[in-house]
């Protein structure tokens, strides 16, 4: 509540107070999507695209400073570079579990459960921290851009 | 398995190239060796959807480089020998081209003769191989992993150059 009332930047109460409940569940969609990218339609592509998308919207809705404080630009430079190695050691594991790389090192498992498909879901995390928080790293950039334009 | 060492012995060669060398054009164009070097690499690797990606986007990279660095001013003309020399490059680089196109080629089926032959296989021996119950997850991160990577690789260097080019600090301040 304290979000909303001492805060004037930014759109209006209504916007601001069905943003706040909208956001987690957008965030929570998005993880379930990358999470199940071996199950149904989805992976960490357009996983990683939707979580961004609910800090583009609590960056719109409280301004910059708000989003910021939730997310800073050095932690979204980090874990992009972290979400991309993420993905490159899994390859890298696969010539270091004697295989060739991209090799699927880890057990198979049986089809359609979470914990299947060896190292496709992990990979798919990866990639989903990668887009998102680079894409919301980005937005940031051009909107700090502007601000610096307008002075 | 030589020729791919080879290949990434040329990538290091022109990336040091880059680096260290005086002039902005070089630095552009050594760069693009090493792009062509990558694309060949993919070829022998036998990606040639990849290469084909690459050998566009380098070329592309490498007009947007040279109008961006302002290169054009430091051009200085070619005569006599260096021509020679140039040309003698071209058909030397088109030689190996063509070397691993062929190579790269000659494996795949006949052009639209036995009809979805991959994409049948993939989807008959999909789930046993990989385990994955969606079909195309098992395509991008496993049969088509690759892809997947330079396809990361180009969105982070994206991310980067948003970054670098739109940043606060070092700006001069009017």
């Amino acid at each position: 509540m304290s979000l909303i009332k001492n805060n004037n930047k930014g759109m209006t109460v209504i916007v601001k107070t069905i943003v706040k409940f909208v956001t987690p569940p957008i965030i929570l969609f998005g993880i379930y999507i990358f999470f199940h990218g071996h199950l149904t339609p989805g992976g960490g592509f357009p996983g990683g695209v939707i979580i961004a998308s609910a800090f583009i919207l609590l960056t719109l809705a409280f301004g910059k400073e708000v989003a910021s404080q939730k997310l800073k630009k050095s932690t979204a430079s980090l874990l992009e570079s972290a979400g991309a190695l993420i993905f490159l050691c899994l390859a890298l594991a696969g010539i270091a579990a004697g295989g060739w790389f991209f090799v699927n090192f880890l057990p198979k498992g049986y089809p359609l459960r979470i914990l299947s498909a060896g190292f496709i879901p992990l990979a798919n995390i990866g990639i989903g921290i990668k887009v998102g928080v680079g894409i919301f790293a980005v937005f940031l950039v051009l909107a700090i851009f502007r601000t610096f334009v307008k002075k | 398995m030589w020729q791919i060492y080879s290949l990434a012995f040329l990538m290091i060669v022109g990336s040091l190239v880059a680096v260290h060398t005086r002039y902005l054009l070089s630095a552009v164009i050594s760069l693009a060796v090493v792009g062509l070097v990558l694309c060949i690499a993919f070829l022998y690797l036998q990606a040639p959807d990849c290469a084909i990606t690459q050998i566009v986007v380098e070329v592309i990279a490498l007009i947007i480089l040279i109008r961006a660095t302002g290169a054009e001013r430091d051009v200085s003309e070619i005569k006599g020998k260096k021509e020679i020399f140039a040309a003698e490059t071209a058909v030397i680089f088109i030689i190996v081209f063509a070397f691993f196109v062929f190579r790269a080629l000659s494996d795949l089926p006949e052009f639209g003769h036995p009809l979805m032959k991959v994409s049948g296989e993939y989807l008959k021996e999909g789930l046993k191989q990989t385990g994955s119950a969606n079909l195309v997850t098992s395509i991008l991160l496993d049969y088509r992993a690759y892809d997947t990577l330079g396809e990361v690789t180009v969105l982070f260097t994206a991310i980067l150059g948003a970054m670098i080019v739109l940043r606060e600090v070092g700006r001069k301040k009017r």
